[in-house]
């Protein structure tokens, strides 16, 4: 297996385990997990539920250690047997953006505010993160939403709001964590084309944890998790 | 951005209720100390009321509030002839109840010779005695208005003028009568027990005793000096102003003071576990968020001053309330409630302080919050 990273890929995994706990209590969790996602792809993690996903995607996301392997995210080996960065929330901030299933919106502040705050933890001063915010929020067609708290959006809006968030920072990595699970289909595929339209647009990875079948053919590439192992080592190709 | 100033803001009436909750029980505390000062400052007050110098008492005695005194009431005129004296008054001290429209009213009556130191501090409206008998100056506290008539004993009285905040240790509002009438009060016999004695042959005992004899120095004269040379009569003992005080503050009141204080104490110590129960229950109830802000990349001092802004406004906001609320009501308690500027701003300190240890539960759950838990894993 190559190990190596390639830099052209915005994340790249090699060789990635993670397991818990030790002797006959070890659970494997992540064995040997190999991805490259490139920019402007966007890729599904299916698998069954314990298979591994939510655990690669928070390795993915920097807010879990991973017991071997390496990581690189835009290039930048991050973890090679350890952490190279101590502060990975800063490198969250900078490189990647959060889609939930429930839209995770901070429920006392309204639309522009749960968008700006990203940015103004990124150092943007109080007027300049306002403005982007009603940009993105404009962007994503729920600008005249803008002053509404998290309570009165519709399932949708919220859900736009909350990609708004974000994209707020302009990371180049996306998490999504089933992030149609709460919509219905019409609406999953517009989100899903979003996704696909940010991808394309900002020259982003888009990696979405989904059990939603209604949505597969929205994906370039699927990789399926078995037990903590890509199935057959194999990328799974998208559904035509 | 202000997350803690936009979370008050966007659930304000139950950050204000809680506040009000908490006020409630600060006021508590407010009212505990108050009564607590109180009840010194009444015990002074009668003492410091006649703005004398030395207290003459009967020998071997604290008296005249701590312990039984009796003492000739000739001793006036000999204290008042010991170098250093400039004058000098009896005084007796006796509690009575007596009904008035009705109703029953404990008094502390203060017997005093009107020319002389034993009588009130001042009189806020009416006048001083002006007549031997059967004129009284009463505490506005008792209820009494200028003209009313009022019995004590056998005797009645007519109240010439009023008195503001003169209240006896036991917290009894006091009136001021004549030494004789008094005396009269205190030693006659009712009618049946005084043919007894008389039948007995016993009834020319004297009855001018008094409880206590009051001397204002010259300001010359050393009161140590003045109160040794008043021992020396073997019959009577003496004591300065400074030493009076430190009787009834340490030995008349201090069961009273203490157990006040532990019940503050006690007070204060639920209260602050309360503040720490409230602040952990409300970041417990935003760990997901604080999860959610992690994961985005929140540093820990943002997460911190959310906790900890909020933790003061809630503390500050409910002391402010609390002390509006006691300074408004304190005069409907039936004991004085004296709120002392620099014992509401040691209060509003204990507060700051127990805000920030108690912030420091909810600071521990929030920087032990996985921000896994806000991409459910």
């Amino acid at each position: 297996m190559d190990l190596a990273a390639r830099p052209e890929q915005l994340v790249s995994l090699r060789g990635i385990s993670k397991h818990f706990g030790a002797g006959e209590t070890r659970i494997d969790a992540l064995r040997q997990v190999s991805i490259d996602v490139a920019p402007g792809e966007v890729v599904a993690l299916l698998g069954p539920s314990g298979s591994g996903k939510t655990t690669l995607l928070n390795v993915i996301a920097c807010i879990l250690d991973p017991s071997e392997g390496t990581m690189s995210l835009e290039g930048e080996v991050v973890f090679d047997q350890k952490w190279l960065r101590t502060d990975l929330r800063r490198l969250r901030l900078d490189k990647i953006g959060f889609i939930f299933q429930s839209h995770n919106l901070l429920p006392f502040l309204n639309a522009i505010d749960n968008v700006a705050i990203v940015l103004q933890l990124a150092g943007f001063d109080h007027s300049a993160a306002r403005n982007r915010a009603v940009e993105l929020l404009d962007y994503l067609e729920v600008g005249k939403r803008k002053s509404a708290f998290p309570a009165k959006l519709s399932g949708g809006e919220a859900q736009r709001v909350a990609i708004a968030r974000a994209l707020a920072n302009r990371p180049r990595i996306i998490l999504a964590d089933e992030p149609t699970a709460a919509l219905d289909s019409k609406r999953a595929q517009i989100v899903m084309d979003l996704l696909r339209k940010l991808a394309v647009d900002q020259s982003a990875a888009v990696i979405a944890v989904t059990h939603d079948e209604k949505i597969f053919d929205r994906f370039d590439r699927m990789f399926m998790l078995r037990d903590g192992r890509l199935e057959d080592d194999r990328r799974i190709p998208a559904a035509a | 951005m202000n997350l803690a100033y936009r979370d008050v803001r966007h659930n304000l009436f139950r950050f204000l209720l809680t506040c009000f909750g908490l006020s409630l029980l600060l006021s508590v505390v407010l009212a505990m100390i108050g009564i607590y000062r109180g009840i010194v400052v009444d015990a002074l007050t009668v003492a410091r009321s006649h703005r004398v110098d030395l207290w003459v008492v009967e020998a071997g005695s604290q008296g005249p509030f701590a312990e039984a005194s009796r003492i000739p009431g000739d001793s006036r005129e000999g204290i008042a002839r010991l170098a250093g004296v400039v004058e000098a008054g009896s005084v007796t001290y006796q509690s009575v109840e007596a009904k008035h429209l009705g109703r029953k009213i404990r008094l502390y009556v203060i017997g005093f010779e009107p020319t002389r130191p034993g009588g009130p501090e001042g009189i806020s409206s009416g006048r001083a005695i002006a007549q031997s008998h059967f004129e009284m100056i009463a505490d506005r506290s008792t209820g009494l208005s200028l003209g009313d008539r009022i019995k004590l004993g056998r005797t009645t009285f007519s109240v010439v003028g009023l008195t503001e905040n003169q209240v006896a240790s036991s917290g009894d509002p006091v009136v001021f009568i004549t030494l004789h009438d008094a005396q009269k009060l205190q030693f006659d016999l009712a009618p049946a027990a005084a043919r007894v004695q008389t039948a007995r042959g016993t009834s020319g005992a004297s009855k001018d005793t008094v409880n206590a004899v009051v001397a204002r120095l010259a300001p010359e004269a050393d009161a140590a000096t003045v109160a040794e040379s008043a021992r020396r009569w073997k019959h009577l003992s003496a004591m300065t102003q400074a030493q009076q005080e430190s009787i009834l503050t340490q030995s008349l009141v201090d069961r009273a003071r203490r157990q006040i204080g532990m019940f503050t104490s006690i007070l204060l110590l639920v209260s602050a576990v309360i503040i720490a129960l409230i602040i952990y229950t409300m970041t417990m109830e935003k760990l997901r968020q604080i999860a959610m802000l992690k994961l985005i990349g929140a540093p820990d001092r943002t997460i911190v001053a959310m906790i900890v802004q909020q933790a003061l406004a809630l503390g500050l906001t409910g002391f402010m309330f609390g002390t509006l609320l006691i300074a408004n009501i304190k005069g409907f308690f039936p004991r004085r409630v004296v709120l002392e500027p620099d014992n509401v701003l040691a209060l509003g300190g204990v507060v700051f302080v127990v805000c920030i240890l108690a912030s420091g539960l909810g600071v521990r759950a929030a920087l032990k919050a996985d921000p896994a838990t806000a991409l459910g894993g």
